[in-house]
């Protein structure tokens, strides 16, 4: 089997809270292969930006903590010095946020914070990198670039903006890029587009990208695997086949009801009960997602639950998931 | 852009002509007048007095006195100086380009301070550079400027000799050498220091709010994860976007040193405008102290309208059509 361009093992990032250390990112571990999508899914507070930000080290590392491994082409990220890091940040992995307007310099025309990448990565004279970051623009899709090259964000629509958040992102061609909710602020027609965009940059360039979102509807559309994180952990893992056709923990489930759909045409949506537990006052000994589904006998869970292997590929946390039902089913 | 500042200019009119009445009014209403030093003469008769008020229009109602003094102005004749007897204009003249040289060197001073101070305790907040400048600037806060430029002068000035305590040039010097600019520079020197020591503070503690508000903003993520050293990310990023208020006070700055230099200027015996506006209220020379007052008004005019002017070249959201 081919190498994975990352792989992530044990990864754990603490937030110091009032002098005490609480993990956000709770010992999760995954790969990503060449050319493939991984969306990250999960409700806000999950724990799905702070493993986005901990692959590229960007946390402020007073108050935050990495453990485990970031392996990045066989190298681990966790040990790297900021000088090393700058190496890799922008070069190999590119990120891509989720506010594309407050994202973006106010005071930097679009071509130049787009060249900022080349200039710190690339001997490019200054005209290459003006002619790379034009070609990068009608890459994205921008239908005037060297009339965009010198505006500025504020003169761009939410849509264009993130055409440039992704053209800034992928400048130096990285082997990773991490797409953080890149498409949560926009319209849902131009959601669509952006991750057409995504897809079809990746067609030419091979590069793995982790998708983080938590609409499941886009998951759909173009993830290769997914993983489903509650409060920090992994709870569930799979191919977009296995979990869309054979969803088995109880959190995974729910998540799926609560998609609108037209062909149900249900009165009201699903709910899921309570809300994701503070990472002060959680309770990491058993199952995190319990509280949320008391009618489900405690007997049912099992203590400190780790992830099974249903099916290849196909891991689940907690017994839990055999014994689930819906309230009122 | 010509055409806003040309319609600010028009606006200026009104405000301008409301500040003469209010300054008008209130000289007015300060008891004596320019003759009442005359007036302790003996050997002048109470209707040689009458007659000199009347020759210099004292007699005339109020409204009749404001007219003419108005309609002087509008033709750029501020009138005559009692105590000098030259026309205002002329003392003043004699004096503004200390007060503006005065201001110039307060303000760089004031900013060479400021920028440093506040980039190194925004960027390091919490650490022992930060902790030193904030302490600094709690006691700058505390310090009342005439106070401490008092103590300035005491030290540097009588004690240890090494600036002079009065003037603005030495008199031995020939007007147009080389020796003339320096000695003028060495005189300027502790009087703007003095203020700016204490004006730096409000601008420190500004920056300084304003470095650490935007480096966590999204922006300066996105930097960060393009793979730039921080202390570039400072450079590229932050310091501008950090400068935009401060830019955007350069104005009101600027009225505020001109009116600080009244103060600085009567302790340091600085021949400036703000040390002929206390010693003409002194002798009730009101034509010097109207016409200062209503030059201070159109220097603060002038100031929110540069700050607009400035805002606008430095952030391209606002532009001015």
């Amino acid at each position: 089997m081919e190498k994975p361009i990352l792989q992530i093992e044990n990864l754990t990032t603490s937030f110091k809270i009032k002098e005490k250390y609480y993990p956000a990112v709770d010992h999760v571990s995954f790969s990503v292969f060449e050319n493939e999508i991984v969306a990250v899914v999960g409700e806000s507070g999950c724990g799905k930006s702070a493993l986005a930000l901990s692959i590229m080290r960007l946390h402020n590392h007073q108050r935050t903590k990495i453990e485990g491994e970031i392996k990045y082409k066989e190298r681990d990220l966790v040990d790297f010095s900021e000088r090393q890091m700058n190496q890799v940040r922008g070069k190999e992995i590119g990120i891509i946020f989720q506010e594309p307007l407050t994202a973006l310099n106010p005071l930097m025309t679009v071509g130049d914070q787009i060249e900022e990448n080349l200039t710190f990565h690339t001997k490019l004279s200054k005209e290459k990198r003006r002619l790379r970051t034009i070609e990068l623009l009608t890459q994205v899709g921008i239908p005037y670039p060297t009339r965009t090259y010198d505006q500025f964000p504020h003169e761009l629509s939410g849509g264009m903006r993130q055409r440039v958040m992704i053209s800034i992102a992928i400048a130096c061609n990285p082997s990773l890029v991490i797409a953080d909710e890149p498409t949560t602020a926009l319209d849902v027609t131009i959601q669509v587009q952006i991750l057409e965009l995504l897809k079809s940059i990746q067609k030419d360039t091979k590069m793995g990208i982790i998708l983080i979102t938590h609409d499941l509807s886009v998951v759909a559309e173009v993830a290769d695997r997914i993983i489903v994180m509650y409060a920090g952990q992994v709870v569930e893992i799979g191919t977009v086949k296995q979990i869309f056709a054979n969803p088995l923990h109880p959190y995974t489930r729910s998540l799926l009801k609560s998609i609108p759909s037209q062909v149900t045409n249900k009165k009201r949506l699903h709910v899921i009960d309570g809300m994701v537990p503070s990472i002060v006052n959680m309770n990491r000994e058993r199952c995190r997602f319990s509280p949320r589904i008391p009618w489900i006998s405690r007997n049912a869970h099992e203590e400190s639950p780790d992830l099974h292997e249903v099916a290849p590929e196909h891991l689940v946390r907690c017994t839990c998931y055999k014994h689930f039902y819906f309230k009122g089913s | 852009m010509w055409k806003f500042i040309l319609r600010r200019f028009l606006v200026m009119i009104p405000q301008l002509f409301l500040l003469s009445v209010i300054v008008f009014a209130l000289a007015k209403q300060m008891p004596g007048d320019a003759l009442t030093g005359v007036s302790m003469d003996p050997r002048i008769s109470p209707e040689r007095l009458y007659e000199l008020r009347e020759k210099a229009g004292l007699n005339d109602p109020w409204y009749e006195q404001y007219r003419r003094w108005i309609s002087g102005i509008a033709q750029g004749d501020f009138g005559k100086s009692y105590t000098h007897k030259i026309p205002v204009s002329e003392v003043i003249a004699e004096r503004i380009w200390n007060t503006v040289f005065l201001a110039l060197i307060t303000l760089i001073l004031t900013y060479l301070l400021a920028i440093p101070m506040g980039i190194a305790s925004g960027r390091f907040n919490d650490t022992w550079i930060d902790k030193v400048v904030t302490g600094y600037n709690y006691l700058g806060f505390a310090t009342p400027i005439f106070i401490f430029a008092l103590i300035m002068l005491f030290v540097f000035g009588f004690s240890l000799g090494w600036f002079p305590t009065g003037g603005s040039v030495d008199s031995k010097v020939d007007a147009g050498t080389f020796a003339y600019y320096l000695s003028k520079l060495h005189h300027v020197i502790l009087p703007a220091l003095s203020t700016a020591l204490i004006a730096t503070v409000g601008t420190v503690q500004y920056l300084r709010n304003e470095i650490i508000d935007n480096k966590y903003k999204d922006y300066a993520r996105t930097a960060r994860s393009k793979g730039i050293p921080e202390t570039q990310i400072y450079t590229r990023h932050i310091f501008r976007n950090s400068l935009l208020p401060i830019a955007a006070f350069l104005g009101y700055e600027i009225t505020g040193l001109v009116g600080g230099t009244v103060i600085i200027e009567t302790i340091f015996s600085y021949p400036g405008v703000g040390q002929l506006f206390v010693s003409s209220i002194g002798l009730r020379d009101f034509s010097v102290v109207t016409a200062i007052v209503m030059m201070l008004g159109f220097a603060t005019l002038l100031g929110t309208l540069l700050s607009d002017i400035i805002l606008s070249v430095v952030d391209p959201r606002i532009r001015i059509e």
